[in-house]
């Protein structure tokens, strides 16, 4: 990660101007990540480059608006498909990573927690043998596994507490409302 | 695969018409001699009811429970609390053992009575609670032993004679957290040495983290599971 998947991301919806999407991952990461616009232009030109935007129209005032490339597309789903490894992790991809599915509509969020969550279980599952097969006064050694269960561990809790923010979310958050005589607050108390 | 249990599309409604509560929706899996399978999901997810249903206490709506191949279903019954004391052994996160007898006396006690003379009764559950290494304790009445050690009274009890499924209920919830891995190493054992099935329902990851897989239930639905596919054993025998 990815300042790479974070424009596709936001790209994905419709073609946008580079000072577009800046103001737009800052808002969709709580601007836990700020970005300058120069980051932006010199990923945007690597992207066309690797053939996954191009130019989207003629530049007007000198500024060229970016559409995805099927390639884009491809790129962006293998992304949001596949679980970070937690050797790579330099700043909280996965963080980021589910705050832009929730931003662009139609992505899988429950999903994608899911996806995590058992590819962190399984960490936690190899950590739990290196552990049982170490011998016990081997402190040092336990003490390094240790600390890895416990960031695996914590990053599951944090899964589930997500998609139990997620799911109430939904619940609050009235829908379109298809029946005339249901008011739309009665429609979300109900769900 | 020769399952010991074996849960082929189970539903689960309770009550009818439009209160009707559906705790479990077409839920299949199998489990495997020596497999250790844990079920996480949050409350009301449908974790109880897949337990108290594998371990024939509670009957499914719709669907079958094989244990050893033999439908729950199919059974009178009496014939399936004999299947249960026989086959299948239970520890709850409480322990459930009996405050007036001692540990051998708790881990004789479904021998006895399911018919089996007192002495050999108790020779097994001498030969069990030494498994889980308690053979010296095995004359303490519960009260006098730590919450860690009454639960592997409990295991002792679930695993003595003949069984060949383990049903553990958050075994390790009244547990500190060296003490629950404790027991966990020790389910895990059981599993490998004696080649019992288990399945273990925990909330906490680093527990269902001893199990060769954790399946993972959501409203009454199992949503994906974590470890391999096929059990180690499985693809060995593939492999020859």
């Amino acid at each position: 990660m990815s300042i790479r998947h974070g424009l596709l991301a936001l790209l994905r919806t419709a073609p946008k101007y580079g000072y577009q999407l800046r103001a737009e991952f800052e808002a969709a990461t709580g601007s836990t990540w700020p970005l300058n616009i120069g980051q932006v232009y010199s990923t945007l030109t690597r992207l066309e480059r690797d053939g996954l935007v191009q130019a989207a129209g003629e530049p007007v005032d000198g500024r060229a608006m970016y559409e995805l490339t099927e390639a884009g597309r491809d790129e962006l789903a293998d992304w949001f498909d596949t679980p970070v490894a937690r050797e790579a992790r330099p700043r909280d991809e996965l963080a980021i990573k589910l705050a832009l599915a929730l931003a662009v509509p139609d992505v899988d969020v429950a999903g994608i927690v899911q996806r995590q969550r058992a590819s962190t279980m399984q960490s936690l599952q190899e950590l739990t043998r290196l552990k049982r097969n170490s011998k016990p006064d081997d402190i040092s050694w336990l003490l390094v596994v240790e600390s890895m269960i416990f960031a695996a561990e914590a990053e599951i809790r944090w899964l589930d507490h997500c998609e139990a923010m997620l799911s109430r979310h939904r619940r609050h958050t009235p829908v379109a409302v298809e029946a005339d005589d249901e008011s739309p607050s009665t429609a979300g108390a109900n769900r | 695969m020769n399952a010991v249990l074996d849960i082929r599309e189970l539903t689960r409604v309770h009550g009818e018409g439009p209160t009707a509560v559906h705790a479990l929706r077409g839920v299949s899996i199998a489990i495997a001699r020596g497999e250790l399978v844990a079920v996480m999901g949050p409350s009301g997810s449908g974790k109880s009811t897949l337990l108290t249903c594998a371990g024939g206490l509670d009957r499914p709506t719709s669907g079958e429970v094989l244990v050893d191949g033999t439908d729950l279903m199919t059974l009178s019954r009496p014939a399936v609390a004999a299947l249960r004391r026989r086959r299948i052994g239970y520890v709850f996160q409480d322990f459930n053992l009996i405050p007036a007898l001692t540990a051998a006396e708790n881990v004789a006690l479904p021998l006895e009575l399911d018919g089996m003379r007192t002495r050999t009764a108790r020779s097994h559950a001498h030969k069990a609670l030494e498994e889980v290494q308690l053979g010296e304790l095995a004359d303490r009445f519960p009260d006098d032993m730590s919450g860690g050690q009454q639960q592997r009274v409990a295991i002792a009890r679930a695993i003595v004679g003949e069984r060949t499924l383990l049903l553990a209920d958050e075994p390790t919830g009244a547990l500190d957290s060296e003490t629950g891995e404790a027991v966990l190493n020790l389910l895990r054992d059981r599993c490998d040495h004696d080649g019992i099935a288990g399945v273990l329902v925990t909330h906490e990851a680093r527990h269902a983290a001893w199990a060769d897989r954790v399946v993972y239930l959501r409203d009454g639905v199992l949503v994906g599971q974590a470890g391999p596919m096929e059990p180690v054993e499985s693809l060995l025998e593939e492999a020859r």
